[in-house]
């Protein structure tokens, strides 16, 4: 084999994208399928909203979001959001500094528990408010006697919405947090910084890609939850219904352009939620990848 | 508390455990076993009696049926489409991505009317496929259609990320030493991606299972042919019948957490597997 010149080898060529590249029509067949697939229960269906709900043109698609119920519905989405977002962001931080700042017994059990309602059909989220609130319920009779309402009231639904969105800020958070470790927070308390103050000045800024991360999933969830709330709403027009159970009881009345357009704007904010989402995706990646 | 953890600088320990315990207790723990409690003062004969009643077992099979083909489906197209998002570069690719999520941000009852339209007998896709002789809407097939829209990104989001942390020289050598395309795919590249990709599919079923508001639009909601079990529990609650709904319910929670716990498990061996690496 000495008869070969030994010559420098040429530089190796980057690697192939991928393997089976070697294979030109491969890639192509690939994509088409996936895109074809994504395009079928995706891109159509978000296409339909907007499609539905102009059919019939703009002065159905106005008139039927300024109907007093769905303004009415609006109002109560938003309520429900305001008073859960911000309960669960206090609740995700209290877990996450708990779980990663400190060690303690039962710690990956406390992490399962607080992943629960996730795992919780919206359905059964619902019934068990029923199941203590309700006229047959626990605390029912005595409800009834001081005449409070909960179930089938504005009270029930906060709580439903509570409960299905409880997860988001905290699962966030609590990765993030045991990844930064105790460090910047130790050196500030040795440098005699208070609790709050390290909590606002070394951990909040730290993470706070995460943080608005989990409140902007929260929000959409809390804003779009039908079945948890459906169950405990009592379908009052204007008076308990969120857009969500508005679109239904609109549709289950053939007013199907009005539906949509009902829709079509829980569709915008999906995508405006998805877009922050990725946009904040970004920001956490530039600065947490430092 | 003292004795529970380890000495430590940093103050508010009490503080934000008690306040996480309160909360999780009052929000998530007592009423979910309330649902468990209410189950306790059936006997186990009227307990048997609800949940093996004929249309709720019709309902299981249904739910879990389709639940079983939608994640079935998104474990094969959600491989597919993880696959050409991390190896391919194509315009659209970054939007693309980012609408993989987007069943996560659609409320379910838009999705739900939304599938409705598209698969009813007029809609953009019912018409062609009823000229098929296929039926979408209003049958099983459209619960199955919405339970894959709804676990869509499960597969997607769990391979991913395992899917680029891949060492490409792994795939190189396995070519360098003659093995084919496929070879490399089978044997090198799809062991390595297996845990996430069962990860994603458990995801999507427990997903499924539970799902309600995407579902009744398109099902039909037929007794025996096209009701969920979530829906037996609101028609049973709708008719005051609050142990029978109850118990439906237990049969589902213990369901969940079975599959949370499976969950959990998949996830320690998708740790221990990346960890190796």
């Amino acid at each position: 084999m000495a008869s070969i010149p030994f010559s420098r080898p040429e530089p190796l060529a980057p690697p192939p994208a991928l393997s089976l590249a070697r294979i030109p029509w491969v890639p192509i067949v690939l994509t088409t399928i996936a895109l074809t697939y994504l395009a079928l229960f995706l891109f159509v269906p978000l296409a339909a909203v907007f499609h539905e709900a102009l059919k019939k043109g703009w002065g159905v698609y106005l008139a039927a979001i300024a109907d007093p119920d769905a303004w009415s519905a609006i109002k109560l989405t938003l309520l429900a959001a305001v008073i859960a977002v911000p309960l669960n962001l206090v609740f995700g931080v209290a877990a996450a500094w708990a779980i990663a700042k400190f060690d303690f017994r039962g710690k990956n059990l406390l992490i399962t528990l607080i992943d629960l309602p996730f795992s919780v059909s919206p359905v059964i989220s619902g019934l068990i408010y029923v199941l203590i609130f309700g006229l047959q319920g626990w605390l029912g009779p005595w409800l009834a006697a001081h005449d409070l309402k909960i179930i089938f009231a504005v009270p029930g639904i906060v709580l439903a919405t509570l409960f299905v969105t409880f997860p988001f800020v905290a699962r966030e958070l609590i990765p993030l947090m045991q990844a930064q470790g105790r460090e910047e927070e130790e050196a500030a308390a040795v440098l005699g910084a208070s609790g709050w103050q390290t909590l606002w000045r070394v951990t909040l800024p730290n993470v706070k890609w995460g943080l608005l991360y989990g409140v902007i999933l929260c929000n959409a969830r809390a804003m779009g939850e039908f079945g948890a709330v459906s169950v405990v709403s009592g379908h009052i027009r204007g008076l308990t219904n969120t857009l969500p159970l508005h679109i239904e009881i609109v549709y289950n009345e053939y007013q199907f352009a009005a539906a949509f357009a009902c829709a079509s704007l829980l569709a915008l904010l999906a995508l405006v939620t998805l877009a922050l989402k990725t946009l904040v995706e970004a920001r956490a990646h530039k600065e947490y990848s430092r | 508390m003292a004795t529970l953890r380890r000495h430590s600088v940093l103050p508010g320990f009490n503080l934000a455990l008690g306040f996480t315990l309160l909360y999780l207790s009052l929000i998530v723990l007592i009423p979910l076993s309330a649902a468990f409690i209410k189950t306790f003062t059936l006997t186990w004969d009227a307990f048997w009696a609800h949940v093996s009643a004929p249309r709720v077992v019709a309902s299981y099979q249904l739910t879990f049926g389709a639940s079983l083909a939608a994640a079935a489906i998104n474990a094969v197209f959600g491989l597919l489409v993880a696959w050409v998002l991390v190896r391919y570069r194509f315009p659209g690719r970054r939007l693309v991505d980012a609408l993989v999520d987007l069943p996560f941000a659609l409320p379910t009852a838009v999705a739900g009317i939304a599938l409705t339209a598209l698969y009813a007998g007029n809609g953009w896709l019912g018409e062609p496929l009823a000229k098929l002789g296929i039926k979408v809407a209003f049958t099983p097939l459209g619960v199955m259609v919405a339970l894959t829209f709804i676990g869509l990104p499960f597969v997607v989001r769990t391979v991913q990320p395992v899917l680029e942390d891949l060492e490409k020289e792994l795939e190189e050598a396995a070519q360098s030493l003659g093995a084919t395309a496929w070879q490399t795919f089978s044997r090198v590249i799809f062991p390595a991606l297996l845990p996430a990709l069962l990860t994603g599919f458990t995801l999507a079923f427990a997903r499924a299972v539970g799902e309600y508001g995407s579902v009744i639009f398109i099902a039909g909601n037929m007794p025996m042919l096209s009701e969920i079990t979530p829906l037996t529990i609101i028609t049973k609650l709708e008719q005051y019948d609050y142990a029978g709904a109850t118990a439906v319910a237990v049969v589902m929670l213990v369901t969940s957490f079975a599959l949370l716990l499976a969950i959990n498990l998949l996830q320690a061996w998708m740790r221990r597997r990346q960890g190796q690496r």
